[in-house]
């Protein structure tokens, strides 16, 4: 579904790599998160994906379609395949929650009936039935990224892209909004999901991916936020710094 | 997109960017009255010069009983002889005569009371203080400095003119007007395309999250651009509309108002453009409309808004 082929990525000619030779495949169906600290490259790889950004080098596919070669004219047939979310919601503060949802489908010229019967589909799927009507200022948080979710599933795209959808959340609300995503994920989306959240990476035990300045470090089957050998690490150093403490009383 | 989705989009940019929209209308509205009121300037010229041409270039007047200050009136009225001398003589010069017509008194008065009407000196003049004269087309336009030299002086002639004198201070006049017109029009229109390019911009600041939600869901370049396209298009055949409508009352209560001259003979000194001819230049005013607002807002749209 999604095939990184030694992609680099270098926002300024002859800067660091912001993405570095990364090769990847994501299958179809699956539930994959990317992992990193802040500024390993997680936002890029994505915005790589949606053809936001080009590579410096390197080829991407994406449902079938070769990137790189890409003319702009055929970008819109690409991202019509591709949900996304996005840390900050990035809801229409004037419209409502059925609006927001309806604009998508309007934007693409969706016939009436076919929007009367999705809208409110997609709503019940991410749990906000009897919200249709809420400004997004009258939403929580989370309500507000469900909100987000129905508005990247509601053309009902084979990926679903979510760039630290739970950034903003506290850890009920993230795990309920992850939980929003493998419902959409059992439906048949390929979802991927950016993320430092170790706690939720660690519960919901999927495929990891891990970024570290740009290079894919991990590639873990049901893995956790950081790999084994980091954890034993991360143990040895907290063990050396308590030692250190007690030598100083 | 639906269309009634899409009028909504346009709807909501206009009410909030109304300031700027309403200065769109209004400086398109001023470019495309200056234009209009050039073009009209011009029209008036050429109309004005070829009315000229097609009647008279020499007018000889004759003595009226009143001019007795005049030395060649020293007889009072002319005599019918003396008018007849005029007439074989005129006669004579063919074919640089081309034409000539006879205006009565009576005829001088008629035409004088429909220009001037509502004047309060109307009453003062009476039909005996008005000259007959001979109304005299040339072949050739320029050469009326021999007519004029073969008259001038002649007994019961008080005067001969070259009304294309009077007209060319006139014809000047007009010709200011329209360069000048013109010329105000070209800043204008300047002024129109810089404030569609900032226009547009500030929409589109103002647009950002839903033109980047558009951008995210697929949608096509021609979709995201046509809210835009469309408001702008709106705004400036608004103003055109009301340019239009400007010059149409400028011509109809100024124009024709001033220099009334319906029912009046051949022999008015000028003819005036009317409002038809605002008419005529209505759909080239929006024409313009049209184009600047397409092109401003395509290239200002390619340039800034990344799809
Ligand atoms: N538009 C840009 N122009 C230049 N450099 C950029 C740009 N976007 C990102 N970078 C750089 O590329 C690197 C990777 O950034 P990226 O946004 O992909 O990281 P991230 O993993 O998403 O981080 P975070 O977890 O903070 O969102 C960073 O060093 C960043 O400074
Ligand atoms: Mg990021």
């Amino acid at each position: 579904m999604i095939r990184l082929e030694h992609v680099t990525k270098r926002y300024a000619a002859g800067g660091s790599a912001a993405l570095d030779d990364v090769s990847c495949e994501i299958d179809r169906g699956e539930f994959v998160f990317v992992v990193g600290s802040s500024g390993s490259g997680k936002s890029t790889m994505m915005r790589l994906v949606t053809r936001e950004i080009t590579p410096t080098a390197g080829s991407i596919l994406v449902a079938g379609r070769d990137l790189v070669p890409m003319t702009e004219r055929k970008v819109p047939l690409l991202r019509r395949e591709i949900g996304v979310v996005f840390q900050d919601f990035r809801l229409l503060e004037g419209k409502t929650v059925y609006q927001n949802v309806a604009f998508v489908l309007r934007v693409l010229g969706e016939k009436r009936h076919r929007i009367k019967q999705l809208v409110p589909e997609t709503l019940e799927l991410v749990g906000l039935d009897g919200m249709a009507g809420r400004l997004p200022h009258e939403l929580s948080g989370g309500e507000q990224q469900r909100v987000a979710i129905a508005r990247a599933v509601v053309k009902k795209p084979p990926i679903l892209l979510a760039d630290e959808p739970t950034g903003n959340l506290d850890p009920e609300t993230s795990a309920e909004i992850v939980t929003v995503l493998d419902r959409i994920h059992k439906t048949g989306t390929t979802v991927v999901m950016a993320t430092h959240d170790q706690g939720i990476v660690d519960v919901f035990k999927k495929r990891v991916l891990e970024l570290r300045s740009g290079e894919l470090v991990r590639d873990e089957a049901e893995g956790t936020y950081a790999a084994d050998e980091t954890r034993e690490r991360e143990r040895a150093a907290q063990r050396a710094a308590e030692a250190l403490l007690r030598d100083e009383d | 997109m639906r269309l009634t989705f899409l009028l909504g989009e346009v709807g909501n940019g206009i009410r909030r960017n109304a300031s700027m929209i309403i200065s769109v209308v209004l400086v398109s509205m001023v470019s495309l009255f200056f234009l209009g009121a050039g073009l009209l300037a011009q029209r008036e010229v050429s109309t004005a010069k070829g009315f000229w041409y097609d009647k008279v270039q020499v007018s000889i007047f004759f003595c009226t009983s009143q001019s007795t200050d005049v030395q060649s009136c020293a007889d009072g009225a002319a005599t019918q002889a003396q008018q007849d001398q005029v007439k074989s003589q005129l006669d004579s010069m063919k074919p640089l005569v081309e034409h000539v017509y006879y205006e009565t008194s009576q005829q001088a008065y008629d035409r004088f009371k429909s220009q001037f009407r509502g004047s309060p000196y109307l009453s003062d003049v009476s039909p005996a203080a008005m000259p007959s004269s001979y109304r005299v087309k040339l072949s050739d336009p320029s050469k009326y400095n021999e007519v004029v030299a073969s008259f001038e002086g002649q007994q019961g002639v008080e005067a001969v003119s070259d009304q294309s004198n009077v007209l060319s201070t006139f014809f000047k006049l007009l010709h200011v007007i329209s360069v000048g017109a013109v010329a105000l029009a070209v800043v204008m229109v300047i002024c129109a395309i810089l404030l569609i390019t900032t226009t547009i911009r500030q929409v589109a600041y103002t647009r950002r999250r839903q033109v980047s939600i558009m951008r995210l869901v697929g949608a096509s370049a021609t979709v995201i651009y046509l809210p835009f396209v469309i408001e702008i298009l709106l705004a400036t055949v608004v103003g055109a509309a009301l340019a239009v409508g400007l010059l149409w009352a400028l011509v109809h209560y100024g124009v024709e108002g001033l220099f009334h001259s319906s029912g009046s003979s051949t022999g008015d000194l000028v003819s005036m453009i009317g409002t038809a001819d605002v008419w005529d230049f209505a759909p080239w005013l929006f024409a313009g409309a049209v184009v600047i607002a397409l092109a401003t807002a395509w290239i200002t749209l390619r340039r800034y808004l990344r799809v």
